[in-house]
C-alpha cells in the first residue's frame, strides 16, 4: 500500500487554535456538507474551494492551505457564511487567512489582490480617505500591470467621475497613527 | 424633519458623486434632514478587513465617535460598503474586551451608542414610501427596472439586517412607490465581484455580464442599485464587457435615489445622470420622462 500523503497528528491543532484566536470561529464546526462553494460566485476561479479549504484547517494542512489561492480569489459576498447550516463564518475565515498570510510572509498566490489592498490603504493613510486615481497608479506599480484601467482613463475623465489631485483631509493624522498603532498590536503577536 | 449624521464615504465624493447629489436631493423630498460628519475618514472598505480585523474595527470606530461628539446617536451611510464596515463595527464592539482594544488604537474612545443606518433602510420605511407616493409628480412607469442589491445591504444578515437575506425587498418597494415598473428577477444578491474588480477584472467582467443578461433577459430596460462598487461594475464596465464577449449591452445603471428624484419632479442634470456611461438620457426620452 502506498504510504499516505498526509501526515496527520491532531492531538493538537495550532493552525486551527490560531485561526480561533483571531476570529472567534471554530472550524470543527464545519461536516461538509460543500453549501459554500456551492454558492460561491468565484469558486470556479479558486485552485481549491472554500469547503476544500475548512477541510484542510481540520486536518491542519497549514502550507497547503497558505499556499491555495482561495482566500484571495474570495470576493468577501460572504454568500457562503449566510448560507451555512452550522453557522461557520466561512468569509471571516478566508479574512483570517489574509491576515496570517500577510504576518508570516507567505508569498501570495494571487499578487495583484494583494497589491491592490496595499495600495488602496496606503492612501487611506496618507490622505485619510480613499484616492481613486492614485489608487489605481499606485496598484499599477505595484501590481507591475501598468496599463490597466487604461482604457477606462478617457471615459472616467470625460464623465467627470474623478479629480485629478490628492488632498490631504482632516483626521489623517489620526488615520496614520492608528495604522501605526496597528501595526505595534501585530508585532506583539 | 429627520435630523441624522451622514456619512458620504469616499466613492461618494469622486465616481459615485452622482449618488452623493441625489441622495440630499431624494433625503429632502422624505423629510430627511442629512448633516455632514465633520472630519469624516475612510472605513477601511473590503482592504481593511481584508488585511487586518483590528485594523477594520478602528478605522470606522473613529467615524462613530465624530457623530457621539457632533451630538448624533443616528448616522446614515448611503454606500453599501460603508453601511455595511459600520455596522460590523456597531455589532463587533458590543464585546467590551474587543472595544476596549479597539479603541486604544484611536486617538480618543469611541463611547456611547450610535444607530447606523443605510439610505434604502431608511427611504423602505413605511412613512417614507407614504411620503413618496405623495410627492410624485411624475410618471415613471415607462421604466422596468430590477433592484439589485448586492452584497453589502444584505450580507451577513445577523449584522446587516435585511428583511430576507436572500430574497430582499427593501428597493423593490422603493422602486414601486416611486411609480416606476419593477421587474422580478433571480439574481438580487448575487455578487458582482466589486472587491476584486480592479485585481481580478476578468472574474468581475464574467459576474457583471450574467447580471446585465439576466436583467435584460427579465425584460428590463434598466438596474437599480445603492452601492457604488456595484455601479462602476455594471455601469462603467459595459464597453469592456462588451469588448470581450462580443455582446451590445447600453444599460442604464441607476441609483434609487435618482429615481426618487427623477419621480419627485428633478431633472436628469440636476441627478447627474449625465454622469453615466451607460447613458440613461435616450431612455427617459423613450419612456416620455421630460427633462
Amino acid at each position: 500500500m502506498e504510504a499516505s500523503m498526509l501526515k496527520l497528528n491532531l492531538k493538537e491543532r495550532p493552525f486551527a487554535e490560531q485561526i480561533r484566536r483571531r476570529i472567534q470561529v471554530d472550524v470543527r464546526e464545519c461536516y461538509q456538507c460543500g453549501r459554500c462553494t456551492a454558492g460561491c460566485p468565484v469558486a470556479g476561479w479558486m485552485d481549491a474551494t472554500p469547503h476544500q479549504i475548512l477541510r484542510g484547517i481540520q486536518l491542519e494542512q497549514k502550507e497547503w492551505v497558505l499556499s491555495r489561492n482561495t482566500y484571495w480569489i474570495c470576493a468577501s459576498c460572504v454568500t457562503c457564511s449566510t448560507r451555512c447550516p452550522c453557522q461557520v463564518d466561512i468569509a471571516r475565515v478566508m479574512d483570517a487567512l489574509r491576515e496570517i498570510a500577510l504576518a508570516e510572509g507567505i508569498r501570495p498566490s494571487e499578487r495583484t489582490v494583494k497589491a491592490f489592498h496595499e495600495a488602496f490603504l496606503q492612501w487611506v493613510r496618507l490622505t485619510g480617505r480613499m484616492y481613486e486615481v492614485g489608487l489605481i497608479g499606485l496598484y499599477n506599480l505595484r501590481s507591475g500591470q501598468l496599463l490597466s484601467s487604461a482604457d477606462l482613463a478617457l471615459p472616467m475623465l470625460t464623465h467627470r467621475k474623478v479629480s485629478l489631485l490628492p488632498k490631504r483631509f482632516r483626521g489623517q493624522d489620526e488615520v496614520n497613527r492608528i495604522f501605526e498603532r496597528v501595526a505595534a498590536l501585530e508585532e506583539k503577536r | 424633519m429627520t435630523r441624522l449624521a451622514y456619512y458620504p464615504g469616499c466613492t461618494l465624493e469622486t465616481t459615485a458623486r452622482e449618488y452623493d447629489v441625489s441622495a440630499r436631493i431624494a433625503s429632502r423630498e422624505i423629510g430627511l434632514e442629512l448633516v455632514e460628519l465633520e472630519g469624516w475618514t475612510c472605513c477601511g472598505a473590503s482592504s481593511g478587513h481584508a488585511t487586518h480585523y483590528e485594523l477594520s474595527l478602528a478605522l470606522p470606530a473613529r467615524n462613530l465617535r465624530l457623530a457621539v461628539e457632533q451630538g448624533f446617536d443616528a448616522l446614515v451611510a448611503p454606500c453599501a460598503m460603508c453601511y455595511a464596515r459600520l455596522r460590523h463595527t456597531v455589532h463587533d464592539l458590543r464585546d467590551p474586551a474587543l472595544r476596549a482594544r479597539v479603541n486604544g488604537l484611536l486617538d480618543a474612545p469611541w463611547e456611547g451608542d450610535v444607530r447606523v443606518h443605510s439610505l434604502v433602510d431608511l427611504f423602505s420605511q413605511e412613512e417614507s414610501l407614504a411620503l413618496l407616493r405623495e410627492k410624485k409628480s411624475r410618471d415613471l412607469s415607462g421604466l422596468r427596472l430590477v433592484a439589485y442589491y448586492g452584497c453589502l445591504l444584505v450580507r451577513p444578515p445577523e449584522v446587516l439586517a435585511p428583511d430576507d437575506p436572500e430574497y430582499p425587498t427593501m428597493l423593490d418597494r422603493i422602486i414601486q412607490a416611486a411609480g416606476a415598473t419593477l421587474v422580478d428577477w433571480p439574481l438580487k444578491t448575487e455578487c458582482c465581484g466589486g472587491s476584486i474588480s480592479l485585481s481580478r477584472t476578468e472574474i468581475a467582467l464574467e459576474l457583471t455580464r450574467k447580471l446585465l443578461e439576466g436583467a435584460l433577459r427579465r425584460g428590463a430596460n434598466g438596474i437599480v442599485t445603492a452601492c457604488p462598487m456595484c455601479h462602476a461594475n455594471l455601469d462603467m464596465r459595459q464597453g469592456q464587457i462588451n469588448r470581450r464577449y462580443g455582446t451590445d449591452f447600453r444599460l442604464p445603471i441607476f441609483y434609487f435615489t435618482q429615481i426618487v428624484g427623477l419621480a419627485t419632479g428633478h431633472r436628469a442634470e440636476e441627478l447627474l445622470l449625465d454622469r453615466h456611461l451607460a447613458d440613461p438620457r435616450p431612455l427617459l426620452a423613450e419612456a416620455g420622462i421630460r427633462q
